[in-house]
């Protein structure tokens, strides 16, 4: 058993009240499973954007030269389900929202700690399938999984790559499902659904989505290896199936997956810009429905992922309507985002610099986003680099943003220290000059023709000045990335110790001492505030710089 | 249609570079003149429902227009006009195969003569592709099991790419091609005055040699329906209902012949499934396409030479 590792006159926190392995791996601590979360899921990270450097430099030249075809097919297949599963769905609930929500609730723990535990040994068990599937030689299906190539033609490890994400799929499950009632059981008196920082009102959104959506591609992708394995008719048109099944059951999920990925994205923002600008959130129920709006319609447009694909023209237009539908909560976002700053009193700290590039980057994502979802233009650009543009706009420009701004947020309360302020402010500038150098030729790439998912474009050597740009880019970018990971590393060690509230920032978590001890709260608190109630609060220490 | 789609294009730039700049200039704008310093206070707004309603509303009817604008597009693009000459396409890891009215066979190379709406009846014997012309803003997915359909109408002589614009194994960005447009004087002389059997005569063939015409006569007494005059005809099933007698139904009823029968016959037909090649199908489908042609030529497969050009 782990002894208790308090030294005399320190502070007990949820970091050195037990060491040793065991107190980490039998952990039902939420903070700690998030600290667990936060090496699995920074570990995959890299990983993913391994693979991703090694597309980039194939591409510097038109001939495929660098790795075969296989290889590069490999490459894009496990960059996309890597970077997807294991980093983009779980990153921000796993580790932000699991540290954060129950004491921004002002609870002790998750309503199942140990569910939350035993959602970690999945997503664990998952990657470790996924990584087995690395080693062994790939899959080159594509991060989709298009059939009948998956279930027919290739002879790559289909079955365990699929497999491990069914099983980091119930990891998701499970997170949601916990938050779900936590959120509904656990807030502290006074915390109402209308007092809820929009933090968790953005994972209370996504918990739904997860819940609801995840079983579907579960159960797709028990299908796909169904009929890999027994030949039986599913999707395979020869066998007697349907292809275009598969899309639409793969994007009843994949699409709302999005939401996902960048609803925590939105509330981590929220936090932010409302921190750094002194002020409360503009229009805070508009925000919160939002959120929920975006929930909820993002699950009926998922055929625009299939305007090409052979689908009966009506259904196309219903669903280019409705993608519509699900762009008017994304602008009120963008919207009232902008009007929080208005007449606030600003500063520029690194999450801050982060919150920008969201809101810019989100904005071009989004505003891109509306191109596909106009039929007649969505005819020539999909499955082109202009689609790559758009949803690493969102994704990367969105929520990795989102979720970097977040990390040096709450970098303080999770650790107890400070990071460099200037080396943050450094690593924000490189990975929003980085990323938009690397995606913003793709656009015009994509407008031009290139196809997505080719190795060799040296048939139109036209294309090769724009890849150039990108992969220049995306050398910047991985300095960007790789700065963060080395600074909060050192800052752990060599960091000033943070005070309870280093930004002076309102919220519950910020009450309590950083790190937090295993319990949270002493007592149960009992909250008579608003959410962002920057009126009232003193800015008693200078803002750390 | 590739202006149509650049104008729609350019439209939607101009509308979100607009929207993209106000924002970023209100941000940066805010973060400058706001930015915090000695004796400034921020100012607590709860927010504002006029301002929440406006921009919804707004950015909500500029959506419209972009749908409207897309979808209008999309249906000019999905529906191929009636009097375009034919191409049946069969795709396969990792070539394209083109296959003329007149018989010629390509690979990997289209010829079209200008001015001439092409209509490119497509299938796949593996996987899914898809047919992406990028000079003529075109893209449609190929799939394996069934027919899908695109249109270009090329204005302008010259050599396009063709790519498979849907992943498809280790050759997809091999799967790459070409359309040659071409003068009409020199496609007459590319296609070098016949010697390639007609496709429908091709069916024809096969049609007697696979016994089909032994049940479907052209006349009322054969145990099969008779199908002069079926191509584009509304068709009345079995079980009431009433589907259109497409490429892709006349293509399912001879590989699936249970799977709608007409009213009145018997299930009686055996299935064609694995027996045939794709190419020998669409010779098959440009047969029963070909049978009983209006004088209108509102139906039937048309070949680039008797395709009505186009005028501009």
């Amino acid at each position: 058993m782990a002894t208790a590792a308090v030294q005399p006159g320190e502070r007990e926190t949820y970091l050195n009240r037990q060491y040793g392995i065991k107190s980490w791996l039998l952990t039902v601590d939420h903070k700690r499973i998030a600290l667990l979360y936060l090496m699995g899921i920074t570990f995959f990270f890299f990983i993913g954007g391994f693979f991703a450097l090694l597309i980039r430099l194939e591409l510097l030249t038109p001939a495929g030269d660098l790795v075969q075809a296989d290889t590069y097919n490999k490459l894009f297949t496990m960059h996309g389900q890597v970077m997807v599963f294991f980093f983009l769905i779980p990153a921000v609930p796993a580790v932000l929202g699991n540290f954060l929500i129950p004491i921004m609730i002002g609870a002790r723990d998750l309503a199942f700690p140990r569910i939350n535990l035993l959602s970690w040994y999945l997503y664990m068990i998952g990657g470790v399938m996924m990584l087995y599937t690395i080693i062994n030689g790939g899959v080159d299906t594509g991060w989709t999984f298009y059939t009948p190539l998956s279930t027919e033609f290739l002879n790559t490890h289909v079955i365990t790559a699929g497999l491990a994400i069914f099983v980091a799929g119930f990891s998701s499950i499970l997170t949601g499902l916990n938050f779900v009632v936590t959120t509904h059981r656990m807030r502290a008196p006074g915390m109402t659904w209308s007092r809820l920082p929009l933090f968790v009102w953005a994972h209370y959104a996504t918990s739904i989505i997860q819940l609801l959506g995840t079983p579907v591609l579960a159960i797709t992708l028990l299908l796909v290896v169904c009929e890999r394995l027994f030949h039986l008719g599913i999707f395979n048109p020869a066998l007697g199936g349907d292809p275009l099944l598969f899309q639409h059951l793969f994007w009843f999920y994949s699409h709302p997956a999005v939401y996902i990925m960048i609803l925590p994205g939105m509330g981590i923002v929220s936090e932010i810009v409302c921190c750094f600008s002194r002020k409360r959130i503009f229009g805070y129920q508009a925000m919160a429905l939002a959120l929920l709006g975006i929930a909820v319609v993002g699950f009926l447009v998922w055929a625009h992922h299939m305007f090409v694909a052979g689908i009966s023209l009506y259904a196309a237009l219903i669903f280019s309507l409705l993608s519509y539908f699900v762009a008017v909560p994304s602008a009120i976002k963008v919207f009232n985002w902008t009007a929080t700053m208005y007449n606030g009193s600003i500063s520029y700290q690194t999450p801050m610099l982060y919150a920008f590039g969201f809101v810019g980057l989100f904005t071009i994502g989004g505003l891109t986003g509306l191109f596909l979802a106009s039929l007649g233009i969505d005819v020539h650009v999909t499955d082109t680099y202009f689609v790559v543009a758009h949803f690493h706009y969102i994704m990367v420009g969105g929520m990795v943003m989102a979720y970097l701004g977040g990390m040096h947020f709450w970098w303080p309360k999770i650790s107890g220290r400070m990071y460099p302020e200037g080396w943050g402010r450094l690593a924000a500038l490189l990975v929003f000059v980085g990323f938009n150098l690397t995606f913003f030729p793709q656009f015009i790439l994509g407008y031009m023709g290139m196809p997505r998912r080719y190795w060799d474009y040296s048939h139109s050597p036209e294309f090769q000045i724009l890849n150039v740009l990108s992969t220049a880019g995306a050398t910047i970018l991985a300095v960007g990335y790789l700065l963060p990971m080395i600074y909060f590393l050192w800052s752990m060690r060599y960091g000033k110790p943070a005070p309870a509230n280093p930004w002076n920032a309102a919220g519950l978590e910020w009450m309590v001492p950083s790190p937090p001890p295993t319990f949270n709260f002493d007592e149960e608190p009992v909250v008579t505030w608003e959410a962002y109630n920057y009126d009232e609060i003193k800015e008693e220490v200078p803002v750390a710089q | 249609m590739a202006n149509n789609v650049d104008a729609l294009y350019i439209f939607l730039l101009t509308v979100s570079a607009l929207m993209t700049i106000s924002i970023f200039t209100m941000i940066i704008f805010f973060a400058i003149r706001f930015r915090k310093r000695a004796g400034h206070q921020a100012e607590q707004i709860q927010g504002s429902h006029a301002l929440e309603i406006t921009w919804s509303v707004i950015p909500f009817c500029v959506f419209m227009v972009f749908f409207g604008w897309g979808a209008l597009l999309y249906f000019k693009e999905r529906k191929p006009p009636q009097n375009s000459a034919e191409v049946y396409t069969v795709a396969k890891q990792w070539m394209w195969k083109f296959e003329h009215m007149e018989g010629q066979r390509e690979i990997n190379e289209l010829h079209v003569p200008v001015g001439r709406d092409v209509k490119m009846i497509m299938t796949s014997q593996d996987v899914i592709h898809s047919f992406y012309v990028p000079a003529f803003r075109i893209k449609q997915d190929v799939l394996p099991g069934r027919y899908t359909v695109a249109w270009f109408h090329p204005t302008k002589p010259g050599t396009y790419h063709l790519f498979c614009a849907e992943y498809c194994g280790t050759s997809h960005s091999g799967m790459v091609g070409s359309v040659v447009v071409m003068e009409p004087k020199d496609y007459e002389a590319w296609m070098g005055g016949g010697g390639n059997q007609p496709l429908a005569v091709t069916g024809e063939r096969l049609f007697s040699e696979l016994g089909c015409v032994t049940c479907h006569r052209s006349d009322t007494q054969g145990r099969g329906p008779n199908l002069v005059g079926l191509f584009n005809k509304p068709v009345l099933l079995e079980d009431g209902r009433t589907v259109t007698a497409d490429e892709n139904y006349i293509r399912e009823s001879i590989l699936q012949p249970a799977a709608k029968v007409v009213n009145g016959y018997k299930p009686i037909m055996p299935t064609f499934q694995g027996q045939i090649s794709d190419e020998q199908l669409n010779a098959l489908v440009a047969y029963v396409k070909s049978l009983g042609q209006q004088p209108t030529g509102q139906t039937g497969g048309r070949s680039m030479a008797t395709a009505t050009p186009k005028t501009q």
